[in-house]
């Protein structure tokens, strides 16, 4: 698989503040990335420099495993930044005319883009009289013309209101669907959860986490489980040596177990042992759950 | 180049105040030709402007080249508040994202520039030639197309002013801010003039200090042509005035200027540069 970013060492400082501290890590394509983390983490900051519009103080970065320079590479990038920035005086297809002359694409794609983000009708009206979930979605259009082969968002969902959110979050995932790699910077964290495969997380400018979504949230899960006779099955479970440690709660006992059981595998064998089971989940910590102890391990 | 002028061209085009403002100054340009028509009889004199030799070849060139730069603030203002706007829109920050380098967003800027210097020039060459033809006691050719450098002083004027504005508008990222800052500088050149006349020690040429200062080179550039003007010298004659004329465009203050449109060129690169979006 090829490398479309690889980021290395990566620093910025704003006077005394360090935003991003020695960030590494490299972008595949083809997958579906997210970064986490919680306001003042250096997402944006860290976005800013691979898009050449903030300087980096130390580090370095490079795009498609370095064969062009950057700002080449960007004409094969679709970013969204925070807040659209668009020509207020020009209509949605002057914008877009103009994003097409400077990354060198054919205007053709213009009627298309428009299309796919329901803007067609509205395409000659000014950018100024545009609602910020239709400013959104202009910026979306214009992230597409070029096609590209990495899609940057940050936080694309900011701002808007319900209908906006499920409409922007209906198009990322049609156009992950299409095999498009994708960055997604967000503190919506069902969102990173839904759409991404891998995700980077920050704190305080420092990478605490880098991998597979998957492997952030599979530990062996937990059970959930309530029987007849509480007492009893408490009794079964400790002397269970695939389990972990055991949480009694007023309902559940909830149990960890410290390799991957199956659910089959576990209640046969609880109600072979005489217990009979009224109540058995089970469950994955979310990604939310394993992000906010992530976070809080690193605490000082 | 074409794509930079492209992209540059699209942004003015499309904006209302600065379609306005740059018609506004192409008819101000032509309306030197207004002056034609100053007409007055008082009594037994009768006083025609064209008929003073104000519009005699190769005169006019000079002429208009001073009379022209005047209009220069329109299109100043066009360019420090599209600069200025780029920013308070974020727009820069936008075309850098969609892979405009910060070379090519300046570059495309000096394309504006000189565009609008090289238009201008045209458009008085244009305008001169017509007023010369209908008006010029001389029309031999070889007159004509003499003195013509008085043009080139009036394009490398504009770009430099317009470099300074780009400039001004890049540092302040306010158009209000940046004009105002034009003004005050204007008036900086003036106290500095003051002071280098009252409290520079002897070994220092005032005026010839004073010439380096930006807005006064480009001042230098095109001396005023009043002082040429036959009528006026007869007229300081009869009252005993022997006028010191140097009304020729100078080598070193095209030197100069052009030091100064490359200086403020590279300050705001280094300026796009080193700044965060």
């Amino acid at each position: 698989m090829s490398t479309t970013l690889t980021v290395s060492n990566l620093t910025k400082k704003f006077g005394h503040l360090t935003a991003v501290n020695s960030l590494s890590f490299s972008i595949k394509k083809g997958n579906v990335y997210g970064i986490l983390g919680p306001n003042g983490s250096g997402k944006s900051t860290t976005l800013g420099m691979i898009l050449n519009v903030v300087n980096p103080t130390s580090g370095s970065f490079s795009w498609f495993d370095g064969a062009q320079n950057t700002h080449q590479a960007l004409k094969h990038v679709g970013a969204i930044i925070e807040r659209p920035n668009f020509y207020p005086y020009m209509t949605a297809a002057q914008n877009l005319r103009l994003v097409c002359r400077i990354k060198e694409v054919p205007q053709s794609k213009i009627e298309e883009k428009l299309e796919l983000v329901d803007l067609l009708e509205r395409k000659n009206d000014k950018f100024k009289n545009y609602s910020l979930g239709m400013k959104q979605r202009l910026a979306i259009a214009s992230a597409l013309l070029n096609d590209p082969e990495i899609l940057i968002l940050d936080e694309p969902t900011n701002g808007l209101d319900p209908q906006g959110i499920a409409q922007v979050r209906g198009i990322i995932k049609k156009i992950a669907a299409q095999g498009t790699t994708i960055l997604l910077a967000s503190h919506l964290l069902d969102e990173v959860e839904k759409v991404c495969s891998h995700v980077l997380v920050l704190q305080k400018g420092k990478r605490i986490y880098f991998g597979k979504v998957t492997a952030l949230t599979a530990d062996h899960g937990y059970f959930e489980i309530n029987a007849t006779d509480l007492k009893a099955l408490q009794k079964v479970l400790q002397y269970r040596r695939d389990i972990e440690k055991i949480e009694v709660q007023k309902k559940y006992i909830l149990a960890y177990p410290n390799k991957s059981i199956s659910a089959t595998e576990l209640s046969k064998s609880l109600s072979e042992q005489g217990i009979i089971i009224t109540h058995f989940t089970q469950k994955h910590k979310s990604l939310e759950e394993q992000f906010l102890s992530l976070t809080k391990n690193q605490q000082p | 180049m074409k794509r930079l002028f492209l992209i540059e061209f699209d942004k003015l085009r499309t904006n209302r105040s600065s379609r306005i403002l740059i018609g506004a100054y192409f008819i101000l340009l032509t309306s030197i030709a207004l002056i034609a028509a100053i007409e007055f009889d008082i009594g037994s004199i009768k006083f025609h402007l064209a008929e003073q030799g104000i519009f005699n070849f190769p005169y006019i060139w000079h002429f208009n080249g001073f009379i022209g730069a005047w209009f220069k603030i329109f299109l100043a203002v066009v360019i420090v508040s599209m600069t200025a706007n780029e920013y308070s829109n974020k727009t820069i920050k936008q075309n850098l994202i969609d892979g405009l380098s910060k070379r090519e967003f300046l570059h495309s800027k000096w394309i504006m520039i000189s565009a609008f210097s090289g238009i201008s020039t045209l458009f008085i060459f244009v305008v001169s030639l017509i007023l010369g033809l209908m008006y010029s006691n001389y029309t031999e050719l070889g007159i004509i197309f003499s003195d013509l450098e008085y043009l080139l002083a009036y394009f490398l004027k504009l770009v430099a002013f317009f470099a300074f504005c780009l400039f001004l508008g890049t540092a302040i990222k306010r158009s209000a801010f940046a004009l105002g800052f034009l003004g005050v500088w204007q008036m900086f050149e003036g106290i500095c003039y003051g002071l280098l006349k009252w409290k520079s020690p002897s070994w220092i040429d005032a005026d010839q200090m004073f010439r380096l200062f930006p807005l006064n080179a480009m001042s230098n550039l095109i001396p005023e042509p009043f002082t040429r003007l036959s009528a006026v010298r007869t007229l300081a004659e009869q009252v005993g005035e022997v006028m010191q004329i140097n009304s020729a465009v100078r080598f070193w203050d095209i030197v100069i200027v052009v030091l100064w449109s490359y200086i403020f060129y590279f300050l705001t690169y280094r300026l796009l540069k080193r700044r965060d979006l």
